[in-house]
């Protein structure tokens, strides 16, 4: 192991147990932020009651997501100071708008909302939450146009031996930041629906407050309904602009090694990279995957083997990700169906197959945020930026093994802890349901006592 | 060139603002188990800090995107260089950042004196590694063409350590009177006593540390070069006695105003002793990154400026209108009687 490898590991580890947090304060959010406007219009206080409830789950969640983030900013410093040094004059200028622009309105406005329930107005106090709903949506436009820029970098000239910003807008209008901004954002989406749906579908299974989860329960099954096919939309967007300006990701995606007109789609394929074919193939769904790439059935797809196997990325990985999530897109459709028809047209509360199956569900989502990631960025290797950088030669020179290896071992463990407490108290306000006790929930505060 | 040192100040002013506002987030944590006795106290001074940490802390986190956006190379050597104690920081803060939110969420005794412990910890640890940190920016790393020939424990030198204790100093005092003005009653007097007791400390790492910067660093050169910027370090000077008569006179709000100033100012001299570098080098001076040979292209430099003329403002507006809705005491009945409340 050497440091590109170590700090490499590091990035992966520190990132994904961040990306634990994200995706669900991403959509819990705004479903946190429609409820209290649905109790501020109706003065329904069962509205009050799910505000409470879902925004204490919410902000658990959220409390370390942010302070993991920090660790993100930092380490393209600490780790990749070549990157930093490289690119920083185009790359963090996302970085910068993103803390001046989002995460300021989300930290300010997550305090008035949590602290503030009786010294603000009903509706100021709903836009507070609007506001760090906006917020952290905004911070992921900022955050994905960045690693955008990683995938298809634009807007730059090489100079001055490094990459130098030339054109500002086409940074932010850059396709393939702004579909993987609203592929994430409805997948973050979708995370929160399975939540919401899963832990209503505990206390459903047990009769807990059927009234309260059922309405939460229809509120999670429509968004999800509308974000899961919003992720198949742009995600399949996403697939065309990758087989446009990443062509080894696509081949590695879709394990094709042979340039071809019209290639078909095998649903069953094991890809066999050390002898650069497939060991298995059938099933096969003629032209689908030159439709998937370019939506024309006789399209040229290039092969990996069209590429020398230096600049080819790992393919098990990316292949078995893609497909996995893929799949698990696919079904997510189908359950959020299930749920909106019979949470609206059907009795829920007695549907115990769906309900159990959505309990054991609630992981999923998060996984397969997971799988598209290692497909975006497994599949860009060998570069950090695609045909610009490598990734071996932009990792920081002047840290030594033992202290990657130090940090590496102390972020594992100081997160493996974190994460377990953090669960542990979301578990435990998720089975505890909903407060009834309105008197104190609506008990002025801040007064002489 | 002009450019370039507006983002300079732009760069010292975001460090200093910085410090000045999670500087009393700091200094009350590591007063936590100090001045909070009972429960009660602990759960006061921490909802105290609950509305605002997070908004303090981002101007850390706009101060490392600015240094990137603006400074790509100084971003990167600084943190790789500083790699060890960059590390340390980012887990206290995160450890901080927890402790706040999960510490009233179960009603076990060894479970909150454990957060307590890490409240106190994830807030002395940082105020200290900023102070060494920049300690040795301010005497220079030793550093070259080759590279960094420094490691965590040649941070830790004595005016690295000095500039440390003098982080630690400015941020307790300052925390202690923050909590002064936002508790009431017993744990007020206790603050503001615990200020008043802690100042001649702060006093004496001051002086100690305005003589030896003479000799460590070369911060004293652009003074001597245009007297005019004495008037920085003066006022700093002035700043830190008000703090003393302010609190005397029983108006811990403008002695907090006046620690507020002093860590504008005591940054504020720094940065004008650096000018124009951001980090010297300690061993070859065509290695220090300057802010003419570490900055971005005027092009990002104009967006950015853009960006931050536009946001800024707004960010203050907002900033100061939630810090008027939580102007008032925090008292132990409401924090008792609010489920919502940490």
């Amino acid at each position: 192991m050497d440091v590109l490898t170590l700090s490499r590991l590091q990035f992966a580890i520190t990132s994904m147990f961040h990306f634990i947090f994200v995706p669900l304060t991403l959509g819990l959010s705004i479903l946190t932020a429609f409820m209290e406007t649905r109790y501020v219009i109706t003065g329904d206080t069962t509205y009050l009651k799910m505000t409470k409830f879902w925004g204490k789950l919410f902000l658990i969640n959220f409390a370390l997501g942010v302070v993991t983030g920090i660790t993100m900013e930092f380490q393209f410093g600490m780790n990749w100071a070549e990157y930093s040094r490289y690119v920083g004059d185009i790359f963090g200028a996302p970085l910068a708008i993103e803390a001046t622009v989002a995460f300021f309105l989300e930290s300010v406005f997550i305090g008035l909302w949590i602290f503030g329930w009786n010294k603000v107005s009903k509706k100021v106090h709903a836009v507070s939450i609007w506001l760090v709903a906006l917020a952290t949506n905004l911070s992921a436009l900022w955050i994905l146009l960045a690693n955008g820029w990683m995938q298809h970098p634009v807007g730059y000239v090489l100079r001055n031996n490094r990459a130098e910003m030339v054109d500002f807008m086409a940074l932010i209008t850059n396709p393939d930041g702004l579909l993987k901004f609203a592929h994430q954002l409805t997948s973050g989406y979708t995370v929160a629906s399975f939540f919401v749906m899963g832990v209503s579908a505990w206390h459903l299974l047990r009769k807990n407050e059927t009234d309260f989860f059922i309405r939460s329960f229809r509120i999670a099954a429509t968004f999800g309904l509308v974000s899961t096919i919003a992720v198949g939309i742009f995600g399949d967007m996403s697939a065309v602009e990758v087989a446009k300006v990443q062509p080894t990701k696509f081949a590695a995606m879709e394990s094709v090694w042979e340039s071809k007109h019209g290639v078909g789609m095998n649903l069953l394929l094991l890809p066999d990279p050390p002898n650069e074919c497939n060991s298995v193939e059938g099933v096969c769904v003629p032209n689908a995957v030159s439709i998937l790439a370019f939506h024309d059935p006789n399209a040229l797809i290039k092969g990996l083997k069209e590429f020398p196997p230096e600049l080819r990325p790992p393919v098990l990985p990316t292949f078995i990700s893609f497909r996995l999530m893929a799949g698990l897109g696919t079904y997510f459709i189908l359950a959020s169906l299930a749920a909106v028809i019979l949470s609206r047209w059907g009795k829920i509360e007695n549907q115990k197959l769906l309900l159990t199956l959505l309990l054991y569900s609630l992981p999923l989502p998060y996984l397969a945020n997971f799988l598209g990631w290692v497909v975006a960025e497994v599949g860009r290797q060998p570069w950090i930026v695609y045909g610009v950088l490598k990734t071996s030669d932009a990792v920081s020179k002047s840290i030594s093994l033992s202290q990657v290896i130090g940090s590496l071992v102390g972020f594992t463990l100081l997160y493996g802890f974190l994460g377990v407490v953090d669960i542990y108290l979301l578990a435990k306000f998720a089975r505890k349901g909903p407060d009834n006790d309105l008197t104190t929930m609506l008990k002025p505060r801040g007064q002489e006592a | 060139m002009g450019l370039q040192i507006t983002w300079f100040i732009l760069w010292g002013v975001l460090w200093a603002v910085y410090f000045m506002l999670d500087g009393f987030v700091m200094g009350a944590g590591i007063l936590h188990n100090l001045i909070g006795k009972s429960d009660g106290d602990k759960r006061v001074m921490i909802n105290t800090i609950g509305p605002i940490w997070e908004g303090n802390e981002v101007w850390l986190v706009t101060a490392g995107g600015v240094t990137f956006a603006a400074f790509p190379t100084t971003y990167a050597l600084m943190f790789s260089y500083l790699y060890s104690a960059l590390f340390l920081l980012l887990c206290a803060l995160i450890v901080r950042g927890v402790s706040y939110e999960f510490r009233s969420k179960e009603e076990s005794t060894t479970w909150r004196k454990g957060w307590d412990t890490a409240i106190m910890l994830g807030n002395f640890l940082p105020a200290l590694l900023f102070g060494v940190a920049f300690g040795n920016i301010f005497e220079g790393l030793p550093m070259d063409a080759a590279g960094y020939h420094g490691s965590l424990l040649s941070l830790l030198n004595p005016y690295g350590l000095l500039t440390g204790l003098l982080f630690v100093a400015l941020f307790v005092v300052h925390g202690a009177l923050y909590l002064t003005v936002k508790s009431t009653g017993d744990l007020s007097k206790r603050s503001q006593a615990t200020a008043d007791k802690l100042w001649p400390g702060l006093l004496l790492v001051a002086v100690a540390f305005l003589v030896y910067t003479n000799f460590a660093t070369k911060l004293y050169d652009n003074y001597l070069a245009h007297p005019l910027l004495m008037i920085v370090p003066a006022l700093a000077v002035v700043s830190l006695l008000a703090i003393r008569i302010l609190s005397a006179k029983g108006n811990p709000l403008a002695a907090f105003t006046a620690s507020s100033l002093t860590i504008l100012l005591v940054v504020g001299t720094a940065i004008t002793g650096l000018f124009p570098n951001l980090i010297p080098s300690s061993i070859d001076p065509s290695s220090s990154l300057t802010l003419y040979n570490s900055s971005s292209s005027p092009y990002t430099l104009q967006i950015m400026l853009l960006v931050v003329a536009v946001f800024i403002p707004i960010i203050i507006g907002y900033k100061i209108w939630v810090y008027r809705i939580f102007r008032a005491p925090v008292r132990e009945e409401e924090v008792l009687a609010d489920k919502q409340a940490y």
